[in-house]
């Protein structure tokens, strides 16, 4: 525990974890909010134009403490990642500059505009703010992507002779196939937060028999775009995410499923635990040749089991990576299964009458955040040993110079700072959500 | 390249301390020129448009250090590791205390807010302040480029030194000084009624402190380091620098008396991008004196990537840049005069 390595990942983990709470969210919005604008546009009518104006609310508190929330981040790299920055500094600088550059900007400077403006500025100018708000975020979400997928997947690169990496080709850095998967299925996921969001609103004000009208909206939206979302997240995205594992991070995949031995015909675990001291997987539930077609398209095809790989080149966490990844499947699964009832439900016209379907759909808003997590865990977890995968490792990369009496310190006081942003933003956001969907103007507050 | 990278980072600097600093300002006067909440939400409406862009710019700054010198990044980030994350704490908390203040309309709320908007905004300008210091001053840096030293040790500018010495909390106060001047400006410039009375006031003898304590690091600065004027023979940067910096002041005072507060607002601009310019023009190429040797200083030249990641970067900043700046050209433009706080109590 004193373990200096531990505690700079454990800072970064949870910072980054916590933080990616508020994009995810806001990242979606920005698509419902430019969906809910060309709506009133070509439906008309103000009651998409005031479903707009309920969510540019909800994002304007979920992006405010996702941008304080990212600073850290960003200050992460050099303070406690700084042999790591010095040496991949020449290739990853690049898109961290970028992202400033080219959508820091534009977020910022349009986010005023998109939460006071309306009144002021007129609608086209809102429309266009509201365009610049998603532009801008998935514009950055590439930016990060690019940057996370040249430590998973370094491409683009060339060693120098001190041994830092250097930018070879901006081009394969930029266009990592790593990262255009990657960002697909990171950005879908998002959308899949954000569609659950809209439903549970939207179920919660169903079941409350308030704001009716709006309730409908939410629920007709959040389950068309929840739908198609969560199939595209696991196919083609997951499923090709999947596929790259297998081809570059095999050890990883190994891992994942808890797999000790090599072998044709590799069955998928659905339930079951890894024992890793004595290698092996305890009650298992299992179907196989999935994890073989999964890995490469061909039920017989061999997948290698661990034993193939030498200890040191293992995820040092093998239990907690194979968690995180059976959480991101099973509750993706879930997820299709949910929406694609309540997809019945709604074609059937029946699906404001199911009040039991309502409190499924209210209930179930937190487990996409959790499936999020767990992605990104098993992303992150699956990548060790290595900080960039095959050439350095993540022991060689932290600050070697702070010691852990700072980084205990540091990392407390993020405990405590985000405890109390997490209580103010849910007590906001529950006071919009009581608020509620009403036309402008009618509440003294806003 | 590499100088051409050392001065692009130095502009972004410059933006960044000219943009964010007037909010600052007007952070760290908002008790004094704002008493009833709707002078208060007047302080935060001036700047409430602006302030997320120019904290970017402190963002997109340090990105462009990280592409072209990511040793400096990562050798000064670590060693001022405590420091850094009070500004990384202090830039959380002041960004909170804007975009939550007006969600609720309670006394209490505000008021707390208010209290952590001041705090954040006077807390802030010390710390870079002092960052500055120790850029000047140099720190102990070892033949592998690092180092790691405490908040304080002695308060004296000799090893073992800690971030805050006499002279770096003499920075700290000089451009706490100078921020909070600078806003006043920008208030008197952009607000009417009361709190612009109570900004015009505050202005001159704030401006006044300002010059004396520019006058005193200036004596303090050859003391600690007087390598730094020895460069200014030769550095004609540094000369126009200067210039800008005295030319700034004298904007500031004749601006103040003539009432014409943009121009006077500009000045200020000018006094802060010329004291900025001047002292990386004597600096240059060191980036991260080291007080122990010379030979281990982090330099443009010995802390920059391959020239082929210069060139790449190059283009494409090129074209950014442009860009952010047309962003504000457009902020500005749409929230053009003077500020009033929405009567319906939309808005900050």
């Amino acid at each position: 525990m004193s373990d200096p390595v531990f505690w700079h990942r454990l800072q970064f983990g949870f910072t980054a974890t916590y933080h990616y709470l508020f994009p995810q969210l806001t990242m979606g919005l920005a698509l419902f909010i430019v969906l809910f604008k060309l709506l009133a546009r070509r439906v008309g009518g103000e009651r998409y134009q005031d479903a707009a104006r309920f969510w540019i609310r909800i994002f304007g508190i979920s992006f405010a403490v996702g941008v304080v929330t990212g600073i850290p981040m960003e200050f992460q790299f050099g303070t406690n990642w700084a042999r790591f920055s010095q040496r991949a500094g020449g290739v990853i600088g690049q898109t961290l500059a970028m992202e400033g550059l080219f959508a820091f900007f534009l977020e910022s400077s349009f986010l005023g505009v998109l939460l006071w403006g309306e009144k002021r500025f007129g609608r086209r100018v809102h429309d266009l703010a509201a365009w610049a708000l998603f532009l801008g975020s998935w514009l950055r979400g590439y930016f990060i992507i690019v940057t996370n997928a040249f430590m998973q997947h370094p491409v683009g690169h060339r060693v120098a002779l001190d041994g830092t990496f250097q930018i070879a080709s901006l081009f394969t850095y930029l266009l990592n196939p790593w990262a255009l998967v990657e960002y697909a299925h990171n950005m879908i996921a998002a959308v899949v937060t954000a569609s659950f969001v809209v439903c549970a609103v939207g179920a919660y004000y169903g079941l409350r028999d308030v704001h009716q009208d709006q309730a409908k909206i939410f629920l007709r939206t959040g389950v068309v775009v929840g739908l198609l979302a969560s199939l595209l997240v696991a196919f083609p995205t997951g499923d090709r995410q999947g596929k790259l594992v297998a081809a570059h991070q095999p050890a990883a995949l190994a891992a994942m499923e808890g797999r000790w031995n090599s072998g044709t015909w590799a069955e998928i675990n659905f339930i079951g635990q890894p024992d890793v001291p004595n290698r092996r997987l305890d009650n298992p539930l299992r179907m196989p040749g999935i994890l073989s077609f999964i890995a490469y398209g061909a039920f017989d095809s061999n997948v290698k089991g661990l034993s193939e790989f030498p200890p040191d080149q293992w995820p040092p966490n093998i239990e907690l990576l194979y968690y995180s990844f059976h959480i991101m499947v099973g509750l993706g699964t879930i997820f299709i299964a949910l929406m694609a009832l309540a997809a019945f439900q709604l074609w059937r016209g029946a699906l404001a009458k199911s009040r039991w379907l309502l409190w499924v759909l209210l209930l179930a808003f937190p487990f996409p955040y959790i499936a999020t997590t767990a992605g990104w865990m098993t992303a992150e977890l699956g990548r060790q040993p290595w900080l960039l995968h095959g050439l350095l490792r993540t022991r060689d990369g932290t600050s070697h110079l702070v010691h852990s009496g700072e980084t205990v310190f540091t990392s407390l006081g993020f405990a405590g700072l985000f405890v109390i942003l997490g209580f103010l933003f849910v007590y906001l956001i529950m006071r919009e959500i009581a608020h509620g969907p009403v036309p402008h103007g009618t509440s003294a507050t806003h | 390249m590499e100088m051409l990278w050392f001065w692009l980072v130095s502009v972004m600097i410059a933006i960044y301390a000219v943009m964010d600093g007037f909010d600052f300002g007007a952070g760290i006067l908002h008790h004094l020129v704002a008493r009833t909440d709707t002078e208060r939400r007047e302080v935060l409406g001036a700047i409430g448009p602006y302030w997320d862009g120019n904290e970017v710019w402190l963002l997109a700054g340090g990105g462009s250090l990280f592409l072209a010198f990511p040793k400096v990044l990562a050798s000064g980030f670590s060693g001022f590791y405590l420091a850094m994350f009070m500004v990384v704490w202090t830039l959380i908390l002041r960004g909170i205390a804007i975009e939550f203040r007006s969600h609720v309309a309670d006394r209490m709320w505000r008021g707390f807010w208010d209290f952590v908007f001041t705090f954040a905004s006077v807390l802030l300008p010390v710390l870079l302040g002092a960052a500055l210091g120790n850029v000047v001053r140099g720190v102990p840096l070892d033949d592998s480029g690092y180092f790691n030293i405490p908040l304080f040790t002695h308060f004296g500018t000799h090893n073992p030194v800690g971030i805050l010495d006499w002279y770096t909390v003499l920075m700290g106060v000089f451009v706490l000084l100078t921020i909070a001047s600078h806003g006043a400006l920008y208030l008197a410039w952009k607000t009417e009624g009361a709190v612009h009375e109570r900004a015009r006031k505050v202005a001159l003898p704030m401006w006044v402190l300002t010059a004396v304590l520019g006058g005193l690091a200036t004596l303090a600065t050859a003391y600690v380091n007087p390598d730094i004027y020895a460069n200014l023979p030769n550095a004609p940067l540094a000369w126009i620098g200067l210039v800008l910096f005295l030319g700034g002041l004298a904007t500031v005072f004749w601006g103040q008396l003539r009432r014409r507060h943009l121009l006077a607002f500009i000045g200020s601009a000018a006094f802060i991008v010329g004291l900025l310019a001047a002292t990386a023009a004597c600096v240059f190429p060191v980036m991260l004196k080291s007080s122990l040797d010379p030979a281990w200083s982090l330099t443009a030249y010995n802390a920059a990537v391959s020239p082929h990641g210069l060139r790449a970067g190059a283009k494409w900043w090129f074209l950014g840049f442009p860009v952010a700046v047309a962003y504000f050209v457009f902020l500005f433009r749409i929230h053009r005069g003077k500020v009033k706080a929405a009567s319906d109590g939309g808005g900050y």
